[in-house]
């Protein structure tokens, strides 16, 4: 299953029947068997070809995005909606979105800049005063439409452009799911259980599950991660660069990096010829986070692709390096 | 006391870095204790089993781990761009010696700013000439904690930027060299990655299922120009925790603590903390639920290069802690 097709699927945190139905269709059609649980997480255990006892390593990429639910319908017909995730308000206004399982189209409204005071165009709306216009013509027939916690997704359609780059929305976390479509092909001397995470994005809710029930030896997290480099940010504020290879995190908010997986990760990188390069922030979190701490506590490591835009409508990678991140974490399982 | 305070205050041990702290450690208590394990997260767990028929397990930590600044990035002119690991003050890191775990020294510096300083204005200045011979010094993801500097400050006082836990960490491996058979088993866990939210703690008491777990570590003071809360003061005994924003300590086992420290005839203060949390926390909701309290040695200006406890608290807290064990 390629980007496009990854991508172009909703999965809003909480709700990803969809990506779940596909995910569980595609591994088994490369003759494994996934299985679905109790968190909503798609798990597949992959034995290893090498002698028993075996290391057990989790690799996980969360299924869902950010997007928005909807939280009332006013009198004429607009949706009041609440962000699912971290949406910054300022990315939303007039985007194109979709609205429930039947992808009813809506979009974001405004009040028209022909209209606004010079004070509103300096004020930055909030959900408050953010609606969403699906074209009902009153309140009951919204509601009808888009009930209550009916979620919101964004419609944006993969495009590839300029110099390798890609731009569509849920970079965050498709490309890790992609890498471990792309990683299952092979085999690996490790037992491999690999995790497609659900609501990562309100708070690691499934990993947390997952890194419980299949108790792993070692932790694999591939994301996508904030990318900073833009023109007038000082280089050491651009946390990583888009086409500079995978990024691995010494530490984030969530978890500091097992110290000997994350050398181990930039030997194998420079060994190998594999693009990588140091992730310089620490913000946000991840899985990492809560699969360090499960049971006994488990050492992670995480393997990043650079987001421009991320959690945006419009997020924009360069495909070599989710090369780099596939490369580095089939090199890792190969040499643990 | 003091020569073993100075053996563990020396290693620079910031959290995620703990592998030196622990290897002090352990070179200090293996005579003492049966086993002798690190986990996957780096905490070092010791084990001295008990006398009794079904002992109960009780679970004592102290954390290794020390605030420290990380590096994030470095300029041309070869300054270390750095953030937090734990919690770091701007006021405690202004012109600081500091020293990475390889040994390169630095001084943290902020930049002139009008207004707030950030944590973002701070650089440290390791003497390279440009960002090539920076990186041939660290890199980025090292840790540089305030540089080792133990004095004793007045008869009974020492002040040392590592003390918030390195005291509990030494006061653990005293009991440890003296406290002879017990009924009960006796885990003492040094722990990693408290500083950032009990990480070790919680992993180490869902492996361990201890029956009981008390928290070593410091707490902060009232008694100097300018504080008053919390009402604690040095020198006035080791403080037994009633609450904090972390856990509310087991009433049973708190007020049993209090009253060992009567019955050994040592000064205790009962301690309310309208902030921060210890290893407790971690304990206290692992598994199915544990009787928890702190036992805190009073410490000043915690969480800066020059902490000071009194020597007299942490002997008051070693015979509680006895006493509670024998």
């Amino acid at each position: 299953m390629d980007l496009r097709t990854l991508t172009e699927i909703n999965a809003p945190a909480g709700h990803e029947q969809a990506l779940r139905r596909a995910l569980l269709e595609e591994v088994r059609s490369m003759g494994l068997i996934p299985y679905l649980d109790r968190m909503g997480n798609v798990v597949c255990v992959k034995e290893g070809t090498g002698p028993a006892p075996r290391k057990r390593v989790m690799i996980s990429a969360h299924m869902d995005e950010v997007g928005l639910i909807v939280v009332s319908a006013t009198e004429d017909g607009f949706l009041r909606v609440t962000p699912v995730g971290g949406v910054d308000p300022r990315v939303v206004i007039s985007k194109r979105v979709l609205v429930g399982d039947d992808n009813l189209p809506g979009v974001i409204g405004a009040t028209a800049i022909h209209l606004q005071s010079a004070a509103d165009r300096r004020h930055v709306l909030g959900y408050n005063e953010i609606y969403v216009d699906i074209g009902a013509k009153d309140k009951a027939e919204a509601e009808g439409k888009a009930p209550k916690g009916t979620y919101i997704s964004f419609d944006t359609k993969y495009v590839e452009y300029g110099d390798g780059f890609a731009c569509a929305k849920a970079f965050d976390d498709r490309v890790g799911v992609h890498t471990i479509l792309e990683v299952l092909k092979e085999d690996y001397p490790v037992d491999v259980i690999a995790v497609f995470s659900s609501e990562e994005e309100v708070g690691c809710r499934g990993a947390k599950g997952a890194a419980f029930s299949t108790e792993p030896d070692m932790g694999i997290v591939l994301e996508g991660t904030t990318c900073n480099d833009l023109g007038d940010v000082p280089d050491p504020l651009q946390v990583c660069k888009a086409g500079q290879g995978v990024a691995v995190s010494f530490m984030d908010g969530a978890s500091i990096a097992n110290r000997e997986l994350f050398k181990k990760a930039l030997a194998l990188g420079q060994e190998q010829n594999i693009p990588c390069q140091v992730k310089s922030s620490v913000s946000g979190g991840n899985d990492g986070g809560v699969i360090q701490r499960a049971r006994e506590g488990v050492p992670v490591v995480v393997l990043s692709v650079p987001c421009r835009y991320i959690h945006s409508p419009s997020t924009v990678i360069k495909l070599s390096d989710a090369k780099s991140q596939l490369d580095l974490t089939k090199a890792l399982l190969r040499a643990i | 006391m003091f020569e073993l305070l100075k053996k563990v205050l020396a290693p620079v041990g910031p959290s995620g870095l703990e592998g030196p702290v622990a290897a002090a450690i352990t070179e200090e208590i293996r005579p003492y204790v049966d086993t002798i394990e690190t986990d996957a997260l780096g905490n070092l767990i010791a084990t001295k089993l008990g006398k009794g028929e079904n002992p109960r397990k009780v679970m004592i930590s102290a954390h290794m781990d020390h605030i420290g600044y990380i590096v994030t990035g470095v300029e041309k002119e070869g300054y270390l761009r750095v953030t937090n690991v734990g919690g770091i003050g701007m006021d405690a890191s202004l012109t600081r010696h500091v020293v990475f775990q390889n040994g390169v020294h630095g001084v943290v510096v902020c930049e002139p700013v009008e207004g707030n300083k950030q944590l973002r204005h701070l650089f440290v200045d390791i003497g390279a000439a440009d960002k090539d011979e920076a990186l041939k010094m660290v890199s980025l993801g090292d840790v540089a904690v305030y540089a080792n500097d133990c004095f004793a400050l007045g008869a009974h006082r020492v002040a040392s930027p590592a003390m918030d836990d390195r005291c509990a960490c030494a006061l653990l491996v005293k009991l440890l060299q003296t406290l002879g058979e017990t009924e009960d088993t006796v885990i003492a866990l040094f722990s990693v990655q408290e500083e950032v939210g009990c990480r070790g703690a919680k992993v180490a008491s869902f492996a361990k299922e201890p029956d009981v777990g008390i928290a070593l570590d410091v707490t902060l003071w009232g008694d100097t120009p300018g504080t008053s809360q919390p009402d604690i003061k040095l020198g006035e005994g080791c403080a037994i925790k009633i609450m904090d924003r972390g856990s509310i300590s087991n009433p049973a086992l708190r007020e049993e603590l209090i009253a060992c420290g009567e019955k050994a005839g040592v000064k205790t203060q009962r301690e309310v903390l309208p902030y921060g949390g210890t290893d407790a926390s971690a304990m206290q909701t692992s598994r199915g639920g544990i009787p928890v309290c702190t036992v805190s040695i009073p410490c000043r200006y915690v969480h800066s290069a020059c902490e000071v406890i009194d020597l007299r608290d942490m002997d008051a807290a070693l015979k509680v802690l006895t006493a509670y064990l024998k």
